[in-house]
């Protein structure tokens, strides 16, 4: 071992290097992952296809049988899964980092609630359709936000009271919710549970552009705070005394984490814990080596690929993503709440 | 001496009459208090008879009154006396339900001594439902009597899991905690019996049922199984009233003022869950009730729970049906569920709550 | 290191109605010292809140070498002037190097890459700490004063003339809190820093302190070195205790002690 003859600075800038290798190394297996997963629910279904197959149909090529489903099926619902589940992930991770809880993500403080109670609102009694939906939804997104953040100011915003009212007005909103779906002229389980826990069932790529939009636009404007985003971790006194812009820093961050949310509800319904779990799951992955915005995207990602497919393939029935995800996240959620035990639970 | 500024004491909610109180404040006081309970109960009691009155005469049906005392007669002559004689039902059942939730609400409130405890909150709603739909599904029960048991046995699960996990991290379960673990714990729950249901299509409509809850379509059928529930469930809370007075205290004093605390918890409990599990079973969830009702009555009679608890019972009666009887007008011909209302109402107050507590607790 | 001035002019500040500080102005002098002491409540974390730019005064100003602290950019403040708050929070998990390397921030920019003055900034931090061995270990792991030096590394690597803490040495055992202290007299002898500091334990002020601010009821009662301000006058008036006040047998500064209701018996 040479490090302990280095001088302290060339020792720590090797164990940067070293940990810079190390994300690296991270990411590059998280995109792996992610893009096998893409292969798989690309080529098995009901049907396999094999690799060659898709590749083919993919560089425009017919095929008889096969084309449909994989350009049709299985090619938009992968598309919009990776997408979705990136903006979940970043909105959520965002919402964490600020508010210094891996609770406060926004899909339990109300706020995907708030962007689909907006959908479903759009669709039942305005009876819109497409993008109109997506405006609606994220109008109603950004106004529930800053519903919960006027009225947890009182001197100043503390997380916890955020969090509590969020899951106030969530519980009204929700109740909004089921009320416009059970008053809606055609009820089906199937599409009142996209909007209560989230689906990708009947994904279109003409779908895909405004939220890719969306996730490079706001995506980029996080990724753009992103050392801010750290510093705030240590709390906002420190933050502001290392010169963080704390007003302008939150209101970026929080526009960029909403309209990620509201994109994504807009499309897929708020899927149940992906925002919630994808911070922290990253979070252990990363240990620490810099920003979680990009890791947690693909975490996010990977989640509602893997339980869109687990949902319609791996289980004894075919269950919306949403299902799936939630029922994941509950044992997290108590893990989560007991390890506070021992440390403190800022992610 | 001094010159800085002290801060005001704070005040808990938990309003247990402050020890250090004089004797002779504390008489004048508790004077004081009695003649407001006393003014405040004959309050409680004519708004109860007007929302009576008012369940009974407004509906999707315009009746005059004497179709109205025809039907509250026994005769059933005409469509409107039918149309009356349906809201009969439909009315005690939001007077029980109302009662019930409210007194469940206060005891959970003292029982975590938690500002924010009610049924929903922790859970309970999810739970009855995943239990009920896990039996339908599975075991194939099929009558009230058993509906009501396994909503029990899911509410009761639910509410000990949630408060479980919130009061095992440290610090103990505070608001947000139980909040958190409630609302979290919903969502994994709901998942859960949605799961369970969609692979059988025979019993899908039951998602409709517990996603908003109400009293309309009740009948006679429906309540009788409820009362021995919610006979006991007020009779042991009333019981356990004075456990609670001590709990307040907090679980070192109650137990050094010769409490046993454990045996105070579990019937606080026990009592709280018949209460609000019946009623989940045949209502579906009706949200906040619990939340809202007891925090009223505090204002009214202090915190004294073998007060608070009757009182919450008379003043959750009387906001479920007059929340039923708006719900009923507001959307005219058509109705809003009670569930709506009751969260339209319970939000802000919840809102409220929060916002008017000091952070530090939070 | 040329030592910077921190004037405070004519501050009214608050939260919200509630009006704190009526009228506080203090010169901090450069290269110094200085202790703010007080009761509980006497606004001496909000006068501290207000230098450091966290609190915006409703009325009066803070000059930084003459310059409206309020109206500079927050960047080129915190390279200039550095905050610690009273109970700091570290990210879990985190590393002793990479919470000190968090104070670079304000010499960083988006584009600009972690630099040679950046890691020798920290690596001077942490031996000026004595943290280098430690860097390595999470900040979790550590002991109450090894994690408080830590936090002071960090601001250290934020380079700034001038260091306000509020009340550093709290939640710390009786040879931590020393600890501490010594460590920022170090900083102050050997880089001239100016340091501000809230402190709770008057006799600690007394000693580390080369000047005393004593504030009561949100207004400062008296400032000056510690010779001057202590006595028992201060004591009674300021914490509303009788007291006597004695020459330290080690350092010869002033030093209190409480009589309390039983103490003059003896």
């Amino acid at each position: 071992m040479n490090r302990l003859t280095l001088q302290p600075a060339a020792r720590f800038s090797q164990m940067r290097r070293v940990q810079a290798r190390q994300r690296v190394r991270m990411l590059a297996i998280l995109g792996a992952i992610l893009l096998a997963g893409v292969m798989l629910t690309l080529t098995l279904g009901q049907s396999f296809t094999p690799l060659t197959t898709v590749l083919r149909i993919l560089g425009g090529a017919e095929v008889p049988g096969a084309g449909f489903t994989v350009r049709e099926l299985r090619l938009p619902r992968a598309v919009i899964s990776i997408l979705t589940g990136a903006c979940f992930g970043l909105g959520g991770i965002a919402f964490q980092t600020m508010l210094r809880n891996p609770l406060a993500s926004p899909d339990i403080i109300g706020i995907s609630t708030g962007a689909s109670t907006g959908a479903v609102f759009a669709i039942v009694v305005f009876s819109m359709s497409g993008p109109a939906v997506s405006v609606v939804a994220i109008v109603a997104g950004l106004g529930v936000a800053l519903l919960i953040y006027m009225l947890s100011w009182r001197q100043g915003v503390t997380g916890g009271r955020l969090i509590l009212i969020g899951i106030g007005l969530a519980a009204m909103l929700q109740s909004v919710t089921a009320y416009l779906l059970m008053r809606a002229p055609s009820w089906t389980l199937q599409e009142a549970l996209r909007w209560i826990t989230g689906s990708v069932n009947g994904a279109q790529l003409d779908q895909a552009l405004p939220l890719l939009i969306a996730l490079l636009l706001f995506g980029g404007l996080l990724l753009s705070r992103s050392r801010d985003l750290e510093t705030l971790r240590m709390g906002d006194d420190i933050a502001a005394g290392l010169g963080v812009r704390l007003a302008t820093t939150r209101i970026t961050i929080v526009i960029s984490a909403v309209a990620l949310v509201a994109f994504a509800t807009a499309v897929s319904g708020p899927i149940a814990f992906v925002a919630f779990l994808s911070g922290p799951i990253a979070s252990r992955l990363m240990a620490h080596r810099g920003s979680l915005l990009i890791p947690s995207a693909l975490v996010g990602a990977l989640l509602v690929l893997l339980g869109d497919y687990a949902g319609q393939f791996l289980l004894p029935a075919r269950y919306p993503v949403g299902i799936v995800t939630g029922v994941l996240g509950a044992p997290y959620l108590v893990y989560l709440i007991l390890r506070d035990n021992k440390s403190r639970g800022t992610l | 001496m001094l010159t800085c500024s002290q801060k005001p004491p704070t005040t808990q909610s938990s309003g247990v009459t402050a020890p250090h109180l004089r004797p002779a404040t504390r008489t004048t006081q508790s004077r004081k208090k009695l003649s407001t309970r006393f003014a405040g109960g004959l309050l409680l009691l004519a708004l109860l008879a007007l929302a009576l009155m008012l369940s009974v005469a407004f509906g999707a049906r315009e009746v005059g009154w004497p179709e109205i005392i025809a039907a509250l007669s026994g005769q059933v002559d005409t469509i409107g006396d039918a149309a009356v004689a349906s809201r009969l039902p439909r009315t005690l059942l939001a007077v029980l339900a109302g009662a019930a939730l409210g007194v469940s609400g206060g005891v959970m409130q003292g029982l975590t001594r938690n500002p924010l405890a009610d049924p929903g909150l922790l859970g309970v709603n999810a739970g009855a439902a995943l239990a009920i739909v896990i039996g339908i599904a599975w075991f194939g029960i099929d009558e009230t009597t058993a509906y009501i048991w396994t909503a029990i046995l899911g509410a009761g699960l639910a509410a000990v899991a949630v408060y479980a996990i919130a009061s095992l991290a440290r610090g103990g379960a505070t608001p947000l905690r139980l909040a958190l673990a409630g609302a979290a714990t919903t969502a994994a729950l709901s998942s859960l019996a949605t799961a369970v249901i969609l692979p059988r299509g025979d019993i899908g409509g039951l998602v409709q049922s517990w996603l908003v809850g109400g009293v309309g379509g009740a009948t006679y059928e429906q309540i009788t199984p409820v009362l021995p529930f919610l006979a006991a469930g007020f009779v042991i809370t009333l019981l356990a009233a004075r456990k609670l007075n001590l709990l307040a205290l907090g679980d070192d004093t109650a137990a050094g003022l010769g409490e046993k605390v454990a045996v105070a918890r579990a019937m606080s409990a026990v009592g709280a869950v018949l209460l609000c599990g019946p009623i989940t079973a045949i209502c579906g969830p009706i949200g906040f009730v619990g939340l809202v009702v007891p925090h009223a009555c505090r204002l009214l009679v202090g915190g004294d729970y073998r007060w608070l608890l009757p009182f919450s019972a008379l003043a959750g009666a009387v906001l479920l049906t007059l929340s039923d009887v708006f719900g009923r007008l507001v959307a005219h011909p058509s109705e809003l569920d009670v569930g709506i209302v009751t969260a339209f109402i319970g939000a802000p107050v919840f809102i409220w709550i929060v916002r008017n507590r000091k952070v530090g607790s939070l | 290191m040329s030592a910077s001035s921190l004037l405070a002019q004519s501050l009214v500040a608050g939260y919200g109605e509630r009006t704190i500080l009526n009228d506080v102005s203090l010169t901090v002098q450069a290269g110094k010292t200085t202790a703010i002491v007080g009761a509980n409540a006497c606004g001496k974390s909000t006068l501290l809140r207000v230098l450091s730019r966290l609190l915006t005064p409703e009325q009066g100003e803070v000059l930084l070498d003459g310059n409206a602290i309020h109206r500079l950019p927050t960047r080129r403040l915190a390279q200039q002037l550095g905050f610690l708050p009273q109970s700091p929070i570290a990210p879990e998990g985190i590393t002793v190097l990479e919470l000190v390397s968090r104070g670079r921030h304000p010499h960083q920019g988006l584009f600009k890459r972690w630099s040679a003055a950046d890691e020798a900034a920290v690596a001077d931090a942490l031996s000026a700490t004595h943290m280098t061995a430690l860097a390595e270990c999470a900040v979790d792991e550590l002991s109450g004063g090894q994690r408080q030096r830590v936090w002071i590394a960090m601001a250290l690597a934020q380079q700034t003339d001038v260091l306000l803490l509020d009340e550093p040495t709290t939640f710390l055992d009786i040879n931590h809190q020393i600890e501490v202290l010594d460590l920022l007299t170090d900083l102050n002898q050997t880089r001239g820093t100016t340091i501000v500091m809230v402190l709770h334990e008057l006799n600690l002020a007394a000693r580390y302190a080369d000047r005393l601010v004593a504030m009561a009821g949100g207004n400062i009662y008296a400032v000056g070195e510690p010779e001057e301000v202590f006595t028992e006058q201060m004591v009674r008036d300021v914490f509303g205790l009788e007291s006597r006040v004695i020459d330290d047998p080690v350092t010869g500064k002033p030093m209190m002690i409480p009589l309390g209701r039983h103490g003059a018996c003896k």
